[in-house]
């Protein structure tokens, strides 16, 4: 009896959605889906999901006369959870568009499912450049960063300043692996060695010994090809085992919310590779100032590219009168983008093209105002500093 | 000289590594012994408490400029009368119950207290220094040891063997063993029973209070430093024998050594070994490696 109600209800339930599926009359949802309350949390999580919303409320709250709705969820930087979620909103929530938050395994597993489901992608927080290479699809974007370009703008810049032997302490998962390969890449081409390398697990929980294996290496430079807490505790034990006076630190992928945890004097004089950075012009300073307000921190370069690529596709989608994939894909890569954020355009491929910026970090004396931390060092076109036509290893890309 | 294909010294250095961390778990899997063994409760908050020591810590010092020697007594007196309220509100409600009960609570509760502190300070972590008469870093010859780990080692063996000659030894002691025996008995005899069991659970609370003290200025102080500690702290408590105080104390030095040498000859497999040798040790001893079989 229990089991026939049950089989039923869930008849019903099925039959309910299937035929809600259908629709195309009701809100345009736009989905967010990343690390909302683990390691990765401060740098996109649950604010990024509010610059989404932002987004969608400056726009008007509305387009092509439907409300815009806003979903988002917690992957626990899992891959499993990311496209299972995503492929339940697509079927039941009729989503329109997917915006992939951090972590480069989730989004690999959400572009799968969003090039079967014909729904576009935008991949902000996760950097592996598989996304538009090996992985590439018609439906993903990627926007802001990826491995790749942090390789080309801060592993050009240290190469040449005649940091040549270098040694990773890399994440052991998909996001380390591609930036300690692009990373090597980048350090070869430009006439370097590579020592070898110590994966950690992700999220460890003791750094020393690993430092002390890249030490004996005695390479002149450690890349740390991880990112947020992994980062930040790899950057502490170096400094309480000494390492940064025999050897040179390198951060692959910093964010601002890493330096300010750790603190100025922790690492100033650390060079890195970012997509954006608040203090750098007036309307990248007016909107920082309304985060500033509302979260009492700076944006990093994640959080405002959430807000900027919600604002291309809401554009997009006006401009072509329909959420229909194919179109506004293609409206996207006609356009680009055009704002605070940055001014790129979108490849064949999926990835933006836009400048990227080298940074250095001021010491405790030069900093004169809250959060101001950075100096730029050097602004590389985005076509220096992304994966070039000749590199790509997408079949969308004609060469 | 070479060990198992990797130089003597680098050898050493990694072994002493191993001891600094095992030293942690060694604190925290005590404080879960002692709570299992005279409470029955399987205290899954002693993430939250750690994390909650190291918070204090960072708090007084980020607000009141209270300094880490004293926050070194403060924070665990602190997290100590928080494991009270505890006992007192929650835990003394599920005596007799299923030990599942008071795991379900104490898990619940340390969602609550890890929640509460990520929505007020977010994950990046804060940073806490290392204090002035600890900085700086010895040359041992084969390695440079951080003074400030080498004080972890020595407080937390201080800590270990105290807790353990203090049940094991003393008269006090004799008498939370007996009533875990037996309670009735024993408050036949005028003891107070309740009020003996209130203060071992905040003497629990208060040494992972002081694990996430001695933690701070080595990692960034996060709201999930606990979270991530806590799985590998029960495998060392299951690994050593349930409730055995000595056994936590001895598996929890012996399993970082292992985790730490495991760094050297396969760095991917580090977060599991610990969990491969727990299974080895179910499998072959059920009751733990100095547990006793029922």
């Amino acid at each position: 009896m229990k089991l026939k109600t049950l089989v039923a209800a869930l008849a019903v339930g099925l039959g309910a959605t299937g035929a809600f599926a259908q629709t195309s009359t009701g809100p345009v949802k736009i989905g967010f889906i990343t690390d909302m309350s683990s390691l990765y949390a401060d740098i996109d999580g649950p604010a990024g999901g509010e610059m989404i919303k932002w987004a969608a409320q400056d726009f008007g709250g509305k387009v092509l006369g439907r409300p815009i709705e806003v979903l988002t969820a917690d992957h626990q930087n899992k891959a499993d959870v990311a496209s299972s979620k995503a492929r339940e909103w697509m079927d039941k929530e009729n989503l329109s568009m997917l915006v992939g938050g951090t972590s480069s395994g989730t989004a690999l597993a959400m572009a799968k499912v969003a090039s079967e489901k014909k729904r576009p992608f935008i991949v902000i927080g996760a950097g592996s450049a598989r996304l538009t290479n090996e992985d590439c699809s018609p439906y993903t974007v990627h926007y802001a960063y990826d491995t790749v370009a942090l390789a080309k703008v801060a592993g050009n810049a240290l190469v040449k300043a005649g940091n040549k032997n270098w040694y990773f302490l890399t994440a052991d998962y998909a996001f380390g692996y591609s930036l300690e390969g692009d990373a090597s890449n980048v350090v070869k081409a430009n006439g370097g060695t590579v020592t070898g390398a110590v994966r950690h697990p992700l999220n460890a929980s003791d750094f020393s010994s690993f430092l002390l294996q890249a030490q004996s290496s005695k390479a002149q430079i450690l890349g740390l090809a991880n990112a947020g807490g992994d980062f930040t505790n790899a950057m502490k034990a170096a400094k309480e085992f000494g390492i940064n006076k025999t050897m040179k630190i390198a951060g692959l992928l910093v964010f601002i919310n890493d330096v300010h945890s750790l603190g100025l004097s922790n690492t100033e004089g650390l060079q890195l590779a970012d997509s954006w950075y608040w203090n750098q012009d007036d309307a990248s300073r007016a909107f920082a100032k309304r985060f500033f307000e509302k979260y009492k921190r700076m944006p990093s370069s994640l959080q405002a590219a959430d807000y900027s690529a919600t604002m291309t596709y809401l554009k997009a989608v006006k401009a072509v009168g329909s959420t229909d994939a194919d179109k506004v894909m293609a409206e996207m890569k006609k356009t680009g983008a055009n704002d605070f954020y940055s001014k790129g355009k979108i490849r064949a491929d999926g990835r933006m093209i836009h400048d990227m910026y080298l940074f250095q970090v001021k010491g405790p004396k030069e900093s004169s105002t809250p959060w101001d931390y950075y100096k730029t060092v050097a602004k590389v076109p985005g076509d220096q500093a992304f994966t070039t036509v000749a590199e790509s290893k997408c079949s969308l890309i004609k060469k | 000289m070479e060990i198992f294909g990797i130089p003597h010294q680098a050898f050493m250095g990694q072994l002493l590594l191993g001891l600094v961390n095992g030293a942690f778990y060694a604190m925290l899997s005590l404080g879960l012994a002692v709570i299992f063994g005279l409470l029955d409760i399987v205290n899954f908050a002693h993430g939250a408490l750690y994390m909650l020591g190291a918070f204090s810590a960072w708090i007084m010092l980020d607000k009141w400029g209270v300094n880490y020697w004293f926050a070194l007594i403060l924070a665990p007196l602190v997290v100590g009368a928080l494991g009270v309220i505890i006992e007192r509100l929650f835990l003394k409600h599920l005596y007799g119950l299923d030990p599942l009960y008071g795991l379900l609570l104490t898990f619940g509760l340390s969602l609550i207290l890890e929640g509460v502190f990520r929505e007020q300070y977010g994950v990046s972590g804060q940073n806490y220094p290392v204090p002035e008469l600890l900085s700086g870093a010895t040359n041992l010859g084969f390695m440079v040891l951080p003074n400030y780990r080498a004080w972890v080692v020595v407080a937390s063996l201080v800590v270990c063997l105290g807790t353990w000659f203090l049940i094991e030894r003393t008269r006090l002691g004799a008498y939370l063993r007996a009533g875990t025996e037996n309670a009735k008995l024993v408050q036949a005899f005028g003891v107070n029973v309740p009020l003996m069991v209130m203060l071992t659970y905040g003497a629990g609370a208060a040494l992972a209070g002081l694990a996430g003290v001695l933690a701070a200025p080595i990692i960034q102080v996060t709201p999930l430093m606990g979270s991530n500690l806590i799985i590998v702290v029960f495998a060392v408590v299951v690994i050593g024998g349930m409730g055995s105080i000595l056994g936590s104390v001895i598996t929890g030095l012996g399993l970082g050594v292992v985790e730490g040498l495991t760094r050297v000859f396969y760095p991917e497999a580090s977060s599991v070994v610990v969990f491969v040798v727990m299974v080895i040790v179910l499998i072959l001893r059920p009751a733990g490696l100095f547990g006793k079989e029922a």
